[in-house]
């Protein structure tokens, strides 16, 4: 991959932000930090999973997106969106009064993305098939990728090389829409992201140079624009427009949506925290032999996304109903419709190991901070409170010999040396004014957070 | 940096816990995945190797800057014919033993392809005691 930004789909809305701990501790990489009283997000070790999104209770995190008016700048609008939208509305919606609601929300041709599904299912079985590494594991999920990105490195090469479904629905619509003599700056796509994962690899793809997406939409946006003009009965029939969406594709970003076509030499994982513990055994060489392992770093796959509005196995039983309307990937011609380019496009770059969790590049120095961490963690109380700013007693003792922190963050460290007379009360207040903020412990009865949160 | 374990014998859950929290250190000092795997492979098997046949022991970690160490000692019962032991397929595993998925007859063997420098003591009655290193 060729000049990697670090851009990142979440943002921290200081304002909202409280200063509580239950992002920092859902995150799957220790990526946040508490500073001033607001959450601060790590650019190396995020990967966009949106856990903190997640666990937020005041909504604290956003995700940059684009509003419908960017619509207005292109002649032809195309809207892609995944499959897990239909899914978002009650059955009395029919996809049919959707797929008229695109229409009247300005969209000019509307993409279901899993449309040119039945071509990536034959790329990545070739590539399973050629594959001296196994298993080889999707590279469906972006947030995924990015985790063995950072933290697996030694399965990179175990990533099938093919890109997202998104940009191939993108260069399918281009072409498509070039044949009929458009020209590529008349159109406009715009993706609808179930997700920050998906939204983060449309900015930053990953083993794509660029991406063919010019426009980003949440789903949740797009649900409430939707809702607004939704008739109540079906006036045109837009049938034609899925004439190519397959049962495949439906089903492609549920649980087992991939892994399925490899039958019974696969296997399906949902949820970062049990796709962590997969892959650790996988690098162990403690998974059995298979061909394909598909994993998803939401639970329910893309049905839980975050930037979902519906319930996640409500979600999944209604597209699964929907998709048995359609039919096999393998009964439908795609090559009669997609067009030339598409075919070379599908590769993806090299995924190259990023290693972000190492202690310093130079082996003898990250070895001095280990035994400097160890040390440390003799001195830390083991509760993992989160009190000093950071998740758990070993992340503060490692941002200690990274120069992040120091030993009076720890709010137990500090009473020691408080009883010691080490160091003074206005002392150890400026500390806990440094990762919360000032005034935070102050009494205040319309103060967020710490009311029934957890339930 | 020293790293020290105990290994209770027949506690098949707790094998792979030395493995684990060495990789993570191996990872934190961005040692060549490939390397890492040899590594955590040879400690897993030794792991297993304890939990498996031996009343118990201890393994003992120690990572330089080119390298790492591995003692892993036993207290009993110790191997009567090491030549045969080292052979692939040989096993003196019980029953029960095999019935877990264990005892294939690839441990000591699998040790030694994956390491670079391989030593295996061992009296009957007393224990055995394996070294081996792996450099980075």
């Amino acid at each position: 991959m060729k000049n990697v930004e670090k851009y990142h789909a979440i943002k921290v809305d200081k304002q909202k932000c409280m200063g509580c701990t239950h992002c920092m501790k859902a995150c799957p990489t220790e990526a946040i930090r508490i500073r001033g009283g607001v959450a601060k997000i790590n650019a190396d070790r995020c990967v966009d999973c949106g856990n903190c999104l997640r666990a937020c209770p005041v909504d604290a995190f956003y995700v940059e997106h684009d509003s419908l008016e960017q619509l207005n700048k292109y002649k032809y609008r195309v809207v892609l969106f995944p499959s897990v939208l239909i899914g978002q509305f009650p059955e009395i919606y029919s996809e049919g009064k959707i797929y008229e609601a695109l229409l009247k929300l300005g969209f000019t041709h509307i993409f279901e993305v899993e449309q040119p599904i039945g071509l990536l299912i034959n790329e990545i079985k070739q590539e399973v098939e050629k594959a001296t590494h196994k298993p080889m594991i999707s590279s469906f999920c972006p947030a995924i990728v990015r985790l063995i990105q950072s933290r697996y490195p030694s399965l990179v090469d175990n990533i099938v090389p093919v890109k997202a479904p998104h940009d191939l629905a993108a260069c399918h619509a281009i072409e498509l829409l070039s044949k009929e003599g458009v020209k590529r700056e008349e159109i406009g796509t715009f993706y609808v992201s179930p997700c920050s994962a998906k939204m983060a690899a449309v900015k930053r793809p990953l083993g794509e140079e660029v991406s063919a997406v010019d426009g980003l939409i949440k789903m949740s946006d797009l649900y409430n624009h939707i809702m607004r003009v939704i008739d109540k009965s079906e006036k045109t029939d837009t049938a034609p427009l899925r004439k190519n969406l397959t049962l495949d594709g439906i089903l492609w970003s549920l649980p087992r949506g991939e892994a399925r076509h490899f039958k019974r030499n696969s296997m399906a994982v949902d949820g970062i925290h049990n796709v962590v513990k997969i892959l650790e055994r996988m690098e162990n060489d403690e998974v059995p032999v298979l061909d394909f392992l598909e994993l998803k770093s939401c639970h329910q796959g893309c049905a839980g996304g975050i930037l979902l509005t519906g319930n996640r196995f409500l979600t999944v039983e209604r597209l699964q109903k929907r998709s048995k309307r359609y039919p096999h990937a393998s009964s439908i011609d795609i090559s009669a419709v997609s067009c030339l380019g598409i075919k070379d496009k599908m590769k993806a770059d090299a995924i190259e190991p990023r290693y972000v969790f190492a202690l310093d590049t130079d082996r003898l120095k990250a070895l001095e901070k280990m035994r400097k961490v160890d040390r440390i963690l003799c001195q830390l109380p083991g509760i993992d409170c989160g009190s000093c700013g950071a998740p758990n007693c070993h992340a503060l003792a490692e941002d200690m010999v990274q120069g992040k922190a120091k030993m009076t963050d720890c709010i137990f460290l500090q009473n020691r040396y408080l009883n010691e007379t080490k160091i003074t009360i206005e002392k150890a207040t400026k500390n806990l004014e440094k990762a919360w903020g000032k005034n935070r412990f102050d009494a205040d009865c319309n103060k967020k957070g710490g009311r029934n949160e957890g339930f | 940096m020293k790293l020290e374990f105990e290994i209770v014998s027949g506690d098949f859950s707790m094998a792979g816990k030395a493995s684990s929290q060495i990789k993570k250190k191996l990872k934190q000092l961005q040692v060549d995945p490939k390397v890492i795997k040899r590594i955590v492979v040879a400690i897993y098997e030794a792991e297993v190797n304890v939990v498996a046949h031996s009343v118990g022991g201890k393994m003992v970690a120690e990572i330089d800057g080119n390298g790492i160490n591995v003692e892993v000692k036993d207290a009993g019962p110790g191997i009567a014919d090491i030549t045969k032991a080292m052979q692939k397929g040989f096993s003196t595993a019980s029953k029960a033993v095999r019935n877990m998925g264990f005892g294939a007859g690839m441990g000591l063997p699998n040790i030694k392809k994956n390491t670079d420098e391989f030593n295996i003591e061992s009296e009957v009655g007393i224990g055995t005691t394996l070294t081996f290193r792996n450099n980075f």
